[in-house]
């Protein structure tokens, strides 16, 4: 049973071992300096980087975190702290079905909501598009941290004299404030690598640009066009662009275990 | 009813019943708690004597489906009218807040009604946490975590906590429960100590120390109050045949 069960996590561990492997054996090559600093060039040249899709992700990702984090948190407190009745059940509900939603399907949404009414692909339509995929798990997790908190600290402070509401903030979201933290970062790392809702929204930009009002690049657009193009070179820009991805993501999901790891040092 | 002629009424209870949902925890309770004594509250698990302690502070209406019925009347006004917290109330696990630091858990109840200037909250706490006997064994270390105490001095923290915002009764809910035996002396020490300022409610399962800690005991049975006396009395002589009966340990 033992070896059975060491093979099994042998192979989930393979898994990942065999995509980081072979990313880095693909990829490594093509990254230099330019590769960060430089936009893309026209097909047939050799040379230029991913510079706008590093910053276009980072725009898109940071403007979805502005505002999928405070809806997100939000109703995770709200379902842990007063979520018992009808109402709380409906929100959790919803979340469970929004989070099994297929990313393309809100891409979609994103579409018909913003790119169609404003007339134009926007970096804003993608960030919207990837906050609606994150605000229920961020809900989710958000709630189950919460929950982990125990009811005698709550009811510590209000015997105090605490409000309600400055309970659940002074105390509770304090308290869970690791897990949240980590809930969060998991959340981002996520949906960087969302490719299919950026598709009808954000769309893709060859060129750099910041604004948010037109079509950006992200690096899994960028993968999504370079893989499926012509071109040797695109071939092995894309094999390299999943490389900074991927490190990208792992990044994130390491600060996530520091943060977790600082709040079991706290409490003990 | 504790009838004293030379003590100053402080807390009292009329005809108070507490219910979650259609379960009725507490049954017609009416108790008087005198002032600047400590009145002890004993009987088996289940019969409702954390119950009515957590009525005294308005803690217990804050659990979904409870609700209270009747009145507690702190120097005639009922508790139940006004939205003030005169209350402070220690629980049976130690329940410092993690995310603060000893300083910080000691000030937080005084910080509930706004900011006050540091050297007044300073004054506060240190006073507090002497009251506490906590004092010598922290005043080094005030601001690291109020998790590095243990367990004994964590109980005490909390009663510091309680007491900074100078209530007017404290609430013991199993106060000893999780300490060890000389954790649990410094807390029967401390509730002699308290009662020169504070009316002092202890819920306990322990009748010797019930017997040690308080002025009068009151044994509640099925949420109905069944017998209420000085201490001494009421272990030595019981009037009701179920006091005797648990006192004795035949049942409970």
């Amino acid at each position: 049973m033992t070896a059975l069960v060491v093979i099994l996590s042998f192979t989930a561990v393979l898994a990942l071992v065999l995509i980081l492997g072979n990313l880095i054996v693909k990829g490594a090559s093509s990254i230099d300096w330019a590769f960060f600093t430089k936009s893309p060039v026209p097909a047939g040249q050799s040379g230029g980087g991913v510079a706008n899709a590093i910053v276009g992700t980072a725009i898109i990702v940071g403007v979805a975190a502005l505002i999928g984090v405070p809806i997100g948190v939000g109703a995770g407190m709200y379902l842990a702290e007063y979520g018992s009745g009808r109402l709380g059940f409906l929100v959790r509900f919803i979340a469970d079905v929004l989070n099994g939603t297929p990313s393309i399907v809100v891409g979609i949404v994103g579409w018909t909501f913003i790119v169609k009414p404003t007339g134009h692909f926007s970096a804003l339509a993608g960030s919207v598009a990837l906050a609606i995929l994150m605000i229920p798990m961020l809900a989710r997790t958000t709630e189950e941290m919460v929950r982990l908190v125990p009811n005698s600290l709550r009811e510590a402070a209000l015997a105090l004299g605490y409000p309600r509401w400055r309970t659940s903030l002074k105390v509770v979201a304090r308290t869970a404030m690791g897990g949240i933290v980590t809930g969060c970062l998991v959340g981002i790392a996520r949906i960087a690598g969302e490719t299919a809702p950026l598709l009808f929204t954000a769309l893709g930009n060859l060129n750099f640009t910041v604004n948010v009002n037109q079509p950006m690049q992200t690096l899994s657009l960028q993968i999504y066009v370079y893989a499926t193009g012509p071109f040797d070179e695109w071939h092995r820009i894309a094999w390299a662009s999943a490389l900074v991805l991927m490190g990208l993501v792992l990044i994130i999901s390491l600060a996530a275990r520091w943060v977790t790891r600082q709040r079991y040092g706290s409490i003990r | 009813m504790v009838a004293s002629a030379n003590t100053r009424l402080r807390l009292e209870t009329a005809h108070l019943t507490a219910l979650f949902g259609q379960h009725r925890a507490v049954r017609d309770v009416s108790l008087l708690f005198p002032a600047n004594t400590v009145t002890a509250i004993i009987g088996p698990s289940g019969c409702g004597k954390s119950t009515l302690l957590r009525c005294l502070n308005r803690m217990h209406e804050l659990t979904a489906g409870a609700t209270v019925d009747g009145e507690v009347l702190l120097d005639t006004v009922n508790i139940y009218a006004p939205d003030v917290n005169p209350v402070g109330m220690v629980f049976q696990r130690p329940t410092p807040f993690p995310t603060m630091s000893i300083y910080d858990n000691v000030a937080a109840g005084l910080k509930v009604n706004g900011r006050k200037p540091r050297p007044e909250l300073d004054d506060a706490v240190s006073h507090a946490l002497q009251q506490a006997a906590l004092w010598e064994e922290v005043k080094d270390r005030l601001h690291t975590s109020a998790l590095d105490l243990s367990g004994g001095q964590q109980q005490r923290l909390c009663i510091a906590r309680a007491v900074a915002p100078q209530p007017e009764i404290l609430l013991l809910d199993e106060p000893t429960a999780s300490l060890d035996p000389a954790g649990t002396q410094r807390i029967e020490e401390l509730c002699h100590a308290l009662k020169r300022l504070y009316t002092i409610v202890i819920v306990t399962h322990n009748m010797q120390q019930a017997a040690r800690v308080s002025d009068y005991t009151a044994f509640m049975y099925l949420g109905s109050l069944i017998e209420v006396g000085r201490t001494d009395e009421l272990f030595t002589k019981p009037k009701v045949e179920q006091t005797e009966a648990y006192i004795t340990g035949r049942f409970g």
